[in-house]
């Protein structure tokens, strides 16, 4: 079976999801799995998806970042403001939301590329230092951070503004029309489609704006730091239905399309951990394992350690966000209580328990973790209500027995890590010990 | 101070640092030049790692000037530091312990990769030759140092001794022109020692070195350095070659006289 | 154009945006102290005692993260379960203002130093990103715990007051005997701890531990024992503060802690974490702030948790070390 080899791993992955999704696509149409069974798989592999991410960002990324909920429920947002708009057109056109949410994430990008094309960093260091020559430091920080402000400000205003405006009027535009071509049913998944990529790219933009001036932060400082950022968004849910009404705030969102299927949800996952399989096993996730294991050390080898954070953060935030889309059309009905910041501890158990650092471990993690909470439902009234005791009591046994989780760091068939290359057969004979040579011959190796 | 009439790589001037109201490095000066193999020396706390750590970056400056071949590279960022050539090993070892040797190395190569983040994720064969050009640098690197046999062992399963010496070499993957060592020797026994002087001869003419080294075993330093600053408290007492400094006064009280003394016999 | 001519432009022009900053500010706060002075004075009174209160639970957070370098994120949950317990010591026992304060304060010693020695003394060697989380895990653990049904159930309590609440007006603004009750019980007790750590052997002790732990030990100090000390006093002050926040805010739920709890660490974190004065000085800032933001920022009730972290990000941003930190504790 030499040919089989040949297969890249993951397009192997692919044919296994393939496989899966049928199989159990067909468990549910013949009712061989009771919609209880159904609820748990379509759960717990959405919720896979968010762990995913927190283990990008902690298991991967060693950043201690619990404020993951916030970002699974902008995503959750974002997307279904998109759908429900195609719906019920509540901005007045089909896709107002949509273009608004292109609008601000391309007008954002846009500034983001500009800010990092002046290397505003460097310029910002130089001017303090020619400046220092003739005032003092202090006023030197004023007049550097002043104009740094300032050309932000225009940048974002003049650049990001109108670029948002912009794709904003061509969505608007173009929008309905390009749907429109579509029937009704295609676009409606075409729709859903865009609206989870956005959201996604809105939780990771968010995710950026906030990671970057708190990664510079020790974990302990990180951990309360995101935490309040959670609470903010919380609080930011309760009360947005003061900036677009029917977000209904505090009385939560309601008539979210439906459109959350086995098939989407399998896809997703899929399309996400093979994705994240190849990203941490490529010299960019090598990058970030190494910031984790010593920051200082990776700085001296070349590596911008807070550009890998950033990154290790912004990622796990898209998954959190991408997760949030998949969960908003599955109950059709988003609430702020779902995204607290003892939500984030949901995923962070699934982590910690499955497996530091594991993929397979976090996703056994999620599933577990949803059996438990849901499996336990089913226990008598007065149990019930255990099993959120059940839980925490998870994590402290964990901490105490097993600190690195059921999987520790490894993993299981394709998301295994690679065998690096086969050795060249002609061995150069430069195994010659280095070491002790006395000789200054050592040209040869 | 020998001069043979080569360019200058680093240039040091008044390079002092405050803590607070600690005053820990004052007016460290030093002139090294290519090819050189220099010592620091002083008594423990004497601020020597902290001189390093404000050449490489990790330390903002409080005062003074970094030159390093004709950049200025003072308060410079430690990843910056290193793209310019400038490589260096720790007191404590810092390696990636969670990482595998070869992993360990091919980090260093990650700045120079041939392929970015989206040939990754898609695989591409880009991706595919990048990878493999890395591994097999990666490969012959290690075999230079002897270590080949533990590619795939984590780093933190290594022998003290090879872990120092992979320190080192994934040190030198970073391609530096200079290399700061800091106490190479630590925790080694008179065998590993004299392996290891050997090893930084060889690497300094293998990989057309500079190298500047702290270290407190007196052996190593009398045995391989051309020549030495000795500091205390933060400030250069002397400066010589070997012998200049072995009957230095001023050194010898510096650490407390006798005990170097006999320990250079 | 000579330099001394481009050295004084820029001076002025720097001073000149700080004038300008400081005016902006002026003006915004100042008109807003004219335009409504009452309202202004009796939310600052509330702030106070909110930051009173806020104080005792911050010095508790303090102390424990300087001796142990650990968040004990079940802070707040400790005092959750004091302020249960007066409950049941009023309604079940009658007791009154004191014998309550007492059994809270004993029953939080008691689980501080229960829940050190059961989930943060076995991790005392392992990494602190494990103490953390476990600290994270007991929080929630006590807070679904409590809310079954036998235990302290999920409702919401309308906590009985021990004594009468006494109020009187003084020009439109209302004082009440129990803002002066918080206020002398809070500087009381931050005058004994700062006793306690500064001038007795313990105190000493306690220092020693936080400054260097295996120092401290070589020196003979029992540096486990210290810690339940320190425990046990962070549940003292838990205990109290607890009491007199059901008193004043007499509603009591098994989630009541997190709020308190969060905005009293991020006050002493804003103060400087480590720093007993700081975390004092820190919640006076917080409870103002929060005061503040009800009075006078509209929807101002709701949003105000909110800005509890946003001051804390903004003061990360700026000076993470706090107010009386020690900048150079950044240094690894």
């Amino acid at each position: 079976m030499k040919s089989l080899h040949r297969i890249p791993t993951w397009v192997q992955a692919l044919i296994f999801f393939l496989v899966v999704g049928v199989v159990v696509q067909m468990a549910f149409a013949q009712g061989w799995l009771s919609e209880y069974w159904q609820q748990i798989l379509m759960a717990g592999t959405i919720l896979a998806v968010s762990a995913l991410g927190l283990n990008l960002k902690y298991g991967y990324g060693g950043l201690f970042a619990i404020g993951h909920a916030a970002f699974y429920g902008i995503g959750a947002y974002a997307s279904a403001l998109v759908t429900k708009d195609w719906t019920t057109q509540w901005s007045g056109s089909p896709v107002g939301g949509l273009a608004g949410l292109l609008g601000i994430e391309a007008g954002f990008i846009a500034a983001a590329v500009v800010i990092s094309l002046l290397d505003i960093g460097h310029r910002r260091r130089r001017l303090r230092e020619r400046l220092e020559e003739l005032v003092s430091p202090f006023e030197a920080s004023v007049l550097t951070t002043t104009l740094t402000i300032l050309v932000a400000g225009v940048i974002l205003v003049v650049v990001g503004g109108g670029v948002g405006w912009l794709v904003r009027r061509a969505v608007l535009a173009v929008g309905p029309s390009l749907f429109g071509v579509l029937p009704e049913a295609i676009a409606q998944q075409v729709v859903f489609l865009v609206a989870l990529i956005a959201g996604a790219i809105l939780a990771a933009l968010v995710g950026f704006v906030v990671g970057l001036p708190l990664l510079n932060l020790t974990y302990d400082y990180l951990c309360i730091a995101t935490l309040g950022f959670g609470i903010i968004t919380y609080v930011f849910f309760n009360n947005a239905d003061q900036l677009i009404p029917t977000m209904k705030g505090a009385r939560g969102m309601v008539a979210i399309p439906r459109l959350t299927t086995w098939p989407w949800v399998l896809g997703v996952f899929a399309v996400a951990i093979i994705v994240m399989r190849n990203f941490i096993y490529s010299s960019t996730g090598r990058a970030i394992l190494a910031v984790r294991d010593d920051l200082t050390a990776a700085d001296t080898m070349g590596i911008n350690s807070y550009q890998y954070k950033v990154l290790a953060y912004t990622v796990g935030c898209a998954y959190a966000g991408l997760a949030g889309g998949l969960y908003a059309h599955l109950y059709a009905f988003l609430h702020p209580s779902n995204f607290t910041w003892l939500k984030s501890i949901d995923p962070f158990v699934m982590v910690v328990f499955g497996g530091v650092g594991s993929m397979t471990g976090t996703t056994m993690g999620a599933y577990v973790f949803v059996t438990l909470l849901e499996g336990l439902r089913v226990l008598p009234a007065e149990l019930i209500d255990w099993r959120y005791v059940i839980y925490p009591l998870i994590l402290l046994f964990v901490m105490l027995f097993r600190p690195q989780g059921i999987m520790g760091t490894s993993e299981l068939g394709f998301l295994k890590r690679p065998k690096a290359a086969a050795e060249e057969p002609e061995k150069v004979s430069a195994s010659e010990k280095a070491t002790s040579e006395s000789t200054a011959s050592g040209s040869e190796g | 101070m020998q001069s043979n009439g080569n360019s200058t790589v680093l240039k040091i001037d008044g390079l002092t640092k405050f803590f607070g109201g600690l005053r820990a490095v004052h007016d460290f000066d030093v002139d090294i030049k290519e090819s050189e193999l220099v010592g620091l020396i002083g008594p423990n706390g004497a601020g020597k790692t902290t001189i390093f750590n404000m050449i490489t970056g990790i330390y903002p400056v409080s005062s003074g000037r970094v030159m390093f071949q004709n950049n200025n590279i003072t308060d410079l960022p430690a990843h910056e530091v290193t793209h310019l050539g400038i490589g260096r090993t720790f007191q404590n070892i810092r390696i990636f312990p969670k990482l595998t040797v070869l992993d360990n190395v091919r980090v260093a190569y990650h700045p120079h990769a041939s392929y970015n983040v989206f040939d990754g994720i898609l695989r591409s064969p880009r991706f595919g030759r990048g990878e493999k050009e890395m591994t097999d640098r990666a490969r012959q690197f290690l075999s230079v140092f002897g270590l080949e046999k533990y590619q795939d062992s984590l780093a933190s399963n290594l022998p003290y001794g090879e872990q120092r010496r992979m320190e080192i070499a994934r040190a030198l993957a970073t391609e530096p022109d200079l290399l700061l060592l800091d106490e190479p020797a630590a925790g080694m026994n008179p065998g590993e020692i004299v392996e290891l002087m050997d090893l930084i001869h060889f690497i300094r003419d293998r990989f057309d070195l500079t190298i500047l080294l702290i270290e407190h075993q007196m052996r190593v330093v009398m045995g391989i350095c051309e020549w030495i600053t000795v500091i205390d408290f933060g400030e250069i007492i002397a400066r010589g070659t070997p012998k200049e400094i072995q009957n230095n006064p001023k050194v010898i009280e510096a650490y407390l006289g006798s005990r170097a003394a006999e320990e250079l016999k | 154009m000579d330099n001394k001519v481009i050295k004084l432009l820029l001076r002025a022009l720097a001073w000149g945006i700080l004038a300008l900053v400081a005016g902006v500010v002026v003006r915004l706060v100042g008109g807003v102290i004219i335009d409504s002075p009452v309202t202004f004075v009796q939310q600052m009174l509330n702030g106070l005692q909110l930051g009173f209160m806020y104080a005792m639970i911050a010095v508790g957070y303090t102390l424990v993260y300087g001796v142990v370098k650990l968040i004990n994120f079940a802070y707040g949950d400790i005092f959750m379960v004091g302020a249960f317990v007066s409950f049941f010591g009023i309604t079940q026992y009658g007791f009154s203002f004191v014998p309550a304060l007492l059994l809270a304060t004993v029953a939080c010693i008691f689980l501080a130093v229960i829940i050190d020695r059961v989930a943060y003394k076995p991790l005392r060697e392992a990494p602190r990103i494990a103490a953390l989380i476990t600290a994270l895990g007991m929080s929630i653990f006590l807070e679904y715990f409590t809310a079954l049904k036998f235990v302290f159930s999920p409702d919401y309590i309308a906590f009985e007051r021990p004594f009468e609440l006494v109020s009187w007006e003084v020009g439109g603004i209302r004082f009440t005997n129990i803002q002066l009750i918080v206020a002398g019980v809070s500087i009381l007790y931050f005058l004994g701890v700062q006793y306690i750590v500064g001038r007795t052997k313990i105190g000493k002790a306690m220092r020693a531990s936080a400054f260097d732990k295996p120092t401290a030990q070589l020196m003979g100090i029992n540096v486990n024992a210290v810690i339940g000390a320190t425990f046990a006093l962070t549940g003292a002050l838990a205990g109290t503060a607890a009491m007199l926040y059901a008193t004043a805010y007499p509603q009591i739920f098994t989630f009541m802690g997190l709020q308190p709890g969060l905005k009293a660490f991020v006050a002493a974190v804003i103060g400087g974490i480590g720093s007993i004065p700081g975390a004092f000085v820190g919640s006076l800032i917080m409870g103002f702030t929060e005061a503040m933001t009800v009075g006078f920022v509209p929807y101002g009730s709701t949003l105000k948790d909110g800005v509890a972290f946003i001051l804390l990000i903004a003061m990360l941003l700026i000076r993470p070390t706090g107010i009386f930190g020690d900048p150079f504790e950044e240094i690894k």
